[in-house]
């Protein structure tokens, strides 16, 4: 059969759809993304009519995945690491209810921070739940791996996590496509409680949970995706997870060191003693935290365990071949320097970005209070952040923007202005704004509605054609929900708004709508 | 058979489309191919690359160890500068030399045109201009590959094919005008060797 070139999110997205996947729910976010939109474009998934649309934030995602898996059906739910931390309620609970239906929650760690606001590592999250992670290194595991985890998600009633990184997430390769399975058919739990977590169902669920790691374990030890590699060469063994092993390789024609590719979690214990007894010295390779590390290393340490902890390598960033490279102690590769002549160029806001318009205004409106008003969130317009704009000042997690206005506000300090994107403002500013109704606190809530998440690609927004009524059904006073149209003719009566609001005791909403000039093409295209 | 190959540019500049029409033609040709992308914040406006590798073996790592890169192909000139510590000791340059300043900071161009000409394995050529000639000033990005085609070990009318598949649905004229483009960038790099 012919291969299929696909990023590695697009080998999830297939290799879900090929393991009898009904449903796939998610929240976009960098580098997660291509994992729903390869399924919602996917002639197949669309002829089958397999559910595949964005949900509002990744929480309800989730839960509404273990509906559909109550229901006794295949599902996924996708979201980058913070995602997890959203959702984390749901995750760590879905412990204890387990799974009917198979359940797979992606999620996709960004080391380095290329588009994060931090590089936590979601094997940690697995491993305080209790729950099976798989971890592919390269595209065909990627599309390979979630057959496996529908069957030990259904055969020990439990989520299963798959974990992928930025580098494997976003590279392209040749996928080879296996037997497509049908999906399951409806069928409600056996066991009528599975998902009542009342305390005393919930301590019995628990002692199962804790009862079954042992299960578990041996589904790792005998794991195709945890090899173990024998090498003559015993003064080192190597563990290497998930993406490491492809930088470890690359520094090699044949490696005469043991290695043991660990793809496949809780860890193997039996294959990690082998390795431990039968070498000098272990180097742990894993891309991001060192959770491997640490848990061979233990509190007190040991001397014999290298990698991110001791310095072999950097305790932070990304793995890639050249500090993979360092860590096995080859000579250095030669290579030049970047001249100096390059400057360094970060992204910015598009020429004609209505975010600019808005802020132009804005800051305009709040000359005479001096810098350090606006709490902001994340989208495209945190850029606004940077020169020329310089309009905002905080960035911290969804929704936060609106929250820290209100405590602000609640110091006595003013004004105190929260800048929110329309999609974040679905995902979880409208409750952050049911507190500053209730509380009624003085604060302006600027709801940037280009149309669009543009941010992660143009995917739709949750509250499209529907803010006005959102906020007034929150209970925002009807007369300070101002829509404006973010255009540089329009400057001066913007504004205006702007300081009208800002003068208001109360909470205020104004809506700069004005659509992100790529959302035509991307709407065209579609 | 092996080559790496860096692209660069700046996001919106049309990298990953010849990055796509390369893995086409690979793939095509029966090759191996990983091709790492950047998605996200950096697409904004920030500098984008893409580490491409093609081999007749099997390839590990989805990035090109540092000083392994064959070629770097850049759509811009300051960005092809970026990633000089991944090209190889005899590894070739070749860059679009019209610059796109969207930074305040933008170096000198004549210092920068010097930089580049230092580099004894290098092409350079206007393709903007070159694109905006035939017609099609879109086409930039496929001016460049034309330029760097007969350095991929790829047979040309693999790239040709790679053309048609990747463009194909966006009609026969901009399969027509990308086809143009590719082929006098092939014959304008072909002048300056
Ligand atoms: C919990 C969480 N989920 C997802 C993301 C990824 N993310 C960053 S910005 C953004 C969307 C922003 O859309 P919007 O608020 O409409 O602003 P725009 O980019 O359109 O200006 C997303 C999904 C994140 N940072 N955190
Ligand atoms: S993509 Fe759209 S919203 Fe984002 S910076 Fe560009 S114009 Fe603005």
């Amino acid at each position: 059969m012919k291969k299929l070139l696909l990023l590695g999110n697009e080998a999830i997205g297939q290799g879900a759809l090929d393991a009898g996947l009904s449903g796939a729910y998610g929240y976009p976010g960098t580098p997660s993304t291509e994992i729903i939109e390869y399924i919602q474009r996917n002639p197949e998934a669309i002829e089958k009519d397999v559910h595949r649309t964005w949900s509002a934030n990744e929480k309800t995602a989730m839960e509404s995945a273990l509906g559909m898996s109550y229901a006794g059906k295949r599902t996924i739910i996708t979201m980058k690491h913070v995602g997890l931390n959203v959702a984390a309620d749901a995750y760590m609970n879905s412990a204890l209810t387990g799974a009917n239906g198979g359940v797979i929650v992606a999620v996709a760690d960004d080391p380095s921070m290329h588009s994060s606001q931090n590089e936590q590592d979601s094997r940690f999250f697995a491993k305080f739940a209790l729950l099976p992670v798989l971890e592919p290194s390269n595209q065909q595991e990627a599309y390979g791996m979630p057959r496996l985890a529908y069957e030990i998600s259904e055969k020990y009633h439990l989520p299963v996590m798959l974990r992928i990184t930025t580098r494997l997430a976003h590279s392209r390769a040749g996928v080879e496509r296996g037997k497509v399975l049908k999906e399951n058919e409806m069928h409600l739990p056996e066991n009528k409680d599975q998902f009542m977590l009342l305390p005393s169902f919930a301590r019995k669920k628990y002692k199962h949970l804790l009862s079954i790691q042992k299960d578990l374990e041996i589904e790792s030890e005998n794991s195709q995706f945890n090899k173990y590699t024998d090498g003559s060469d015993k003064s080192m063994g190597i563990i290497a997870c998930g993406l490491a092993y492809n930088y470890l390789m690359e520094n090699y024609d044949e490696c005469n060191f043991p290695i043991l590719k660990i793809g496949q979690y809780p860890l193997p214990k039996m294959k990690i003693e082998k390795i431990f007894r039968d070498c000098d010295e272990i180097l742990v390779l894993e891309e991001g935290m060192p959770m491997v590390e640490e848990m061979l290393k233990g509190f007190l340490g040991n001397p014999k365990i290298h990698g991110r902890l001791d310095g072999t390598l950097e305790r932070d960033g990304e793995l890639n071949p050249k500090n993979v490279r360092k860590a096995l102690g080859l000579p250095k590769l030669s290579s030049k320097d970047i001249p100096e002549v390059v400057a360094g160029r970060p992204p910015a806001l598009c020429v004609g970005c209505p975010h600019t318009d808005s802020y132009k205004a804005l800051t305009e409106a709040l000359k005479e209070y001096g810098k350090g008003h606006v709490f902001s969130d994340i989208g495209c317009y945190t850029l606004g952040y940077l020169p020329p704009h310089n309009a905002i000042d905080t960035c911290v997690d969804m929704g936060a923007s609106i929250s820290m206005a209100i405590g602000a506000a609640d110091s006595g300090f003013f004004p105190a202005i929260a800048a929110i994107g329309d999609s974040t403002f679905g995902h979880s500013g409208m409750t952050g704004l049911l507190d500053a109704v209730t509380q009624k606190s003085n604060v302006l809530i600027i709801i940037l509605d280009n149309d669009i998440t543009a941010m992660t690609g143009m995917q739709d927004s949750q509250v499209n054609g529907r803010i006005e009524q959102i906020c007034e059904g929150i209970g925002v006073e009807k007369e300070h929900i101002r829509v404006i149209n973010p255009l540089s003719k329009h400057h001066e009566e913007n504004v205006k708004v702007f300081k009208e609001e800002i003068a208001y005791k109360g909470v205020s909403v104004v809506i700069p709508r004005r659509p992100c000039i790529h959302v035509y093409s991307k709407k065209k295209r579609k | 058979m092996k080559k790496d190959i860096i692209l660069a540019g700046v996001g919106g500049q049309g990298i990953l489309s010849i990055a796509a029409i390369i893995g086409t033609a690979a793939i095509e040709s029966g090759l191996h191919l990983k091709q790492a992308e950047v998605h996200g914040m950096s697409q904004r406006g920030g500098d984008v690359q893409s580490h491409l590798r093609i081999s007749d073996k099997p390839i590990h790592s989805d990035l090109i160890p540092n000083g392994g890169a064959d070629l770097i192909i850049s759509v811009e000139p300051m960005e092809s500068l970026r990633y000089l510590p991944f090209l190889s000791e005899n590894g070739w340059l070749i860059t679009n030399t019209n610059a796109f300043v969207n930074i305040p900071n933008y170096p000198d161009y004549d210092e920068l045109m010097e930089t580049i000409s230092s580099f004894r394995n290098h092409i350079s050529l206007d393709a903007d201009k070159i694109a905006k000639d035939i017609g099609s000033p879109r086409s930039m990005n496929m001016v460049v590959l034309g330029a760097a085609s007969s350095f991929l070990d790829l047979p040309y009318s693999k790239l040709e094919e790679g053309i048609k598949i990747i463009f194909g649905r966006k009609g026969e004229k901009i399969v027509e005008a990308n086809l143009e483009a590719i082929n006098v960038g092939r014959e304008v790099a072909e002048q300056n060797k």
